[in-house]
């Protein structure tokens, strides 16, 4: 089986200054870790090649620092690393990120899984994976909550809806995005990070796409443009409430219902 | 020891000092004030009051002193060897509404506090700063006058050492209603006897904590935990000493076992990120920079592998540290939860001695047929061993349990250990202190509890 799983290098940290100027945030200089959702994406790989000798490739895209994120995904047990860098790829959106993996994927051939985390915590659009899939002309499933099986045709996989579970067969090749919960991230290895020491990080650039046209990536391939960023306001609106226990846990539980907490 | 109890005219005296509101007396005192976190010793105060200031305490102490009424102080209540317990009733002084951050001294790097402030509270407040206030105990939501009062010094300590470390002064009321301050935003101090930390770790028997001053230290960067599974745990602490020899200096080692573990993931619902083993090694490094914090930890993880390891896990993000270090933190209450009762000891030994007296517990297991878990500082040799009653009767229990005690004090002692590392004396562990720490110790500390309170009215029963 052969499996890719596509990961973010996002920012360590909640305090993100934003460029003013390009209205994007300021990544230079801040601490960096693979986007917590994509290592529910790797596990899952993982647990795949754990049960059915995958072997996983670990894709994305980013400047040459992002070769970090692809280091420590081989102390998770990727077995290799693709990157895709170059300054015609800077500043995409959703769809213009989306197609450069796509192709950095079409690249080495399509695989028989495609893995994805279910969102990113910076950009939090949910977006990529499927349009990935779209791209390839693949079928795909978002929120997968758990494999029920694998077999050599294909998968079936539990997709987490607001109000239901749909279970769902989804054959080769074919993409995934998964929920948090579906496996316990391992922690990295310091036994494999000796041992991968020295294993390479493929580099793309533009010309090693299959469409190498550069209109089609980067700021110049993205719909989308950001007006402003600015972080969301916080609500300081307090209630006191005096009354017994009961009476109190009552008026919680109600107040956390409505709220729709609970 | 004779005391008065609280008559309806001192509790009408009371309630004008600190005002009705901030009064609940006899039957309208909630449980949760009859017990600590351990909760075998059980006894209600006949009053319990909530001042507001430094000198509403006094006036109280005041009273009590000259009326002979005994006086129990209390921050929380998440003790473990019942020293908050008001085990003679009378006043019970809780200072939960004395919880004010009072000054941040940023030019001298101190934290000035009332005593009810809370652990939880003071790490989130530096830290806004980008200052450090290294103590770390498990249990966060202790208040900082009963950290204090029992110099719980937590999960940093083979680094920064513990809570006496950080505290520079202290407001105290003394027995007599005395407002006195020991120490002050000075780092060195050579002027007499230091009764700041007389105070510090005397459970409430010398005096009431009104204020702190506390030490910080600029915040280090990054913290980077090392999760390190052994084939067993005798392998496990035996690497410990070679670490400390390797002159790396990690913040914590703990270890811990499997069963501890999933103790702990069942009562969080979640689960811990390795089960490959039965038991591990804990290994926290902090430094300014994730390139500084991996040199120091290669060493460290190449002396485990040489001894056995099974691999080095590696915890570098926020979320890895959560999910580590929330089942860590969490280990206490899950493993009370696993249980119907238990009891505590919390020694201390040489740091080169921990794996010894970790296979005695498991000697005394066999032997007493009692189910006992132990986890800990191996690091700074400081050891939680919980004897857990299960299904049997109070009666067996007891008398297992305190063979069990005589036995774990009595290898303590030989192997050059103290009764407590950081959860104190109290009651539960009175009659154990004589025989570690000897009768000439004992006597002095007498003495010094009779030249601050003669009367014996604070906190009475405790310690000596």
């Amino acid at each position: 089986m052969k499996v890719f799983v596509c990961i973010k290098q996002v920012p360590d940290t909640t305090r993100v200054d934003i460029d003013p100027e390009t209205m994007t945030l300021k990544r230079t200089g801040i601490e960096t870790k693979i986007n917590p959702f994509d290592l529910y994406a790797i596990e899952t790989a993982v647990k795949l090649k754990e049960a059915h000798q995958a072997r996983i490739t670990a894709i994305s895209m980013g400047p040459p620092q992002t070769e970090a994120a692809i280091r420590e995904s081989y102390m998770l047990g990727v077995d290799e690393g693709i990157l895709l860098t170059d300054r015609s790829f800077a500043g995409a959106d959703v769809l213009a990120t989306a197609y450069a993996l796509s192709q950095g994927i079409l690249s080495q051939g399509l695989p028989d899984v495609i893995i994805c985390g279910r969102q990113t915590t910076d950009g939090d659009t949910g977006q990529v994976g499927p349009e990935i899939a779209e791209f390839l002309d693949i079928p795909h499933v978002a929120y997968v909550r758990s494999i029920i099986e694998a077999d050599d045709k294909g998968l079936t996989v539990e997709m987490d809806m607001p109000e239901t579970i749909e279970v769902v067969r989804i054959k080769y090749p074919c993409l995934i995005t998964v929920e948090k919960g579906i496996f316990q991230p391992r922690l990295p290895s310091f036994k494999l990070k000796l041992a991968t020491r020295n294993r390479p990080v493929k580099l793309l650039t533009l010309a090693d796409l299959p469409d190498s046209q550069p209109e089609k990536y980067g700021l110049k391939g993205s719909p989308t443009q950001v007006l402003k960023v600015f972080p969301p306001e916080v609500s300081s609106d307090q209630e006191v409430w005096q009354g017994s226990s009961e009476e109190l846990a009552e008026k919680l539980h109600a107040k956390l219902k409505d709220l729709k907490f609970l | 020891m004779k005391f008065n109890a609280v008559k309806p005219e001192d509790i009408q005296y009371l309630g004008s000092i600190v005002g009705k509101e901030n009064l609940v007396a006899g039957d309208d005192i909630h449980e949760d004030f009859s017990h600590d976190e351990l909760g075998d010793l059980k006894k209600f105060p006949e009053i319990l009051v909530y001042p507001k200031n430094s000198e509403e305490v006094a006036e109280i102490v005041r009273f009590a002193n000259q009326k002979c009424i005994p006086v129990t102080p209390r921050g929380q209540g998440t003790g473990l060897v019942g020293a908050s317990v008001a085990l003679h009733g009378g006043i019970m002084l809780s200072t939960a509404r004395m919880n004010r951050i009072l000054e941040l001294d940023e030019e001298n790097l101190t934290l000035t506090v009332e005593p009810g402030v809370l652990l939880m509270e003071i790490a989130a407040f530096v830290e806004e700063h980008d200052l450090f206030y290294p103590p770390d105990p498990g249990e966060k939501s202790a208040s900082i006058g009963g950290n204090i009062n029992t110099n719980a010094g937590g999960m940093r300590a083979v680094k920064y050492g513990v809570t006496r470390d950080y505290v520079r002064g202290l407001e105290v009321v003394l027995p007599n209603g005395d407002i006195t301050w020991f120490g002050g935003k000075i780092v060195k101090n050579s002027s007499g006897y230091s009764l700041k930390d007389l105070i510090v770790g005397s459970e409430g028997t010398l005096g009431i904590v009104t204020r702190a001053i506390l030490r910080l230290l600029p915040r280090p960067a990054k913290a980077i935990s090392l999760l390190v599974p052994f084939p067993d745990l005798e392998r496990a602490i035996e690497t410990v000493p070679l670490i400390i020899q390797s002159k790396a200096v990690p913040t914590a080692i703990e270890y811990m076992e499997r069963a501890v573990i999933e103790n702990s993931e069942d009562f969080l619902g979640k689960k811990f990120p390795d089960s490959s083993s039965d038991a591990y090694l804990l290994l926290t490094f902090d430094g300014h920079s994730r390139e500084d914090i991996e040199k120091d930890y290669e060493k460290v993880a190449h002396i485990c592998l040489n001894k056995g390891a099974l691999d080095i896990l590696i915890s570098d993000t926020q979320e890895r540290q959560d999910m580590i270090w929330s089942a860590r933190g969490a280990f206490l209450e899950a493993i009370k939860a696993s249980t119907t009762e238990m009891d505590e000891c919390d020694v201390v030994v040489p740091r080169n001695r921990v794996a010894e007296f970790v296979k005695f517990t498991k000697v005394v297991e066999a032997e007493e047929s009692l189910r006992i878990r132990s986890f800990g500082h191996a690091g700074d040799g400081n050891l939680h061993v919980y004897l857990l009653r299960d299904e049997l009767s109070k009666e067996e229990f007891n008398k297992r349990l305190h063979k069990s005690f005589l036995r774990f004090y009595q290898k303590a002692k030989e192997l050059g250990g103290q009764v407590s590392g950081e959860h104190g004396i109290g009651f539960a562990k009175r009659p154990f202190l004589e025989d570690v720490s000897g009768s000439i110790q004992l006597d002095l500390m007498r003495q010094i509890k009779r030249a601050f309170d003669p009367n014996n009215i604070l906190n009475p029963g405790k310690v000596v």
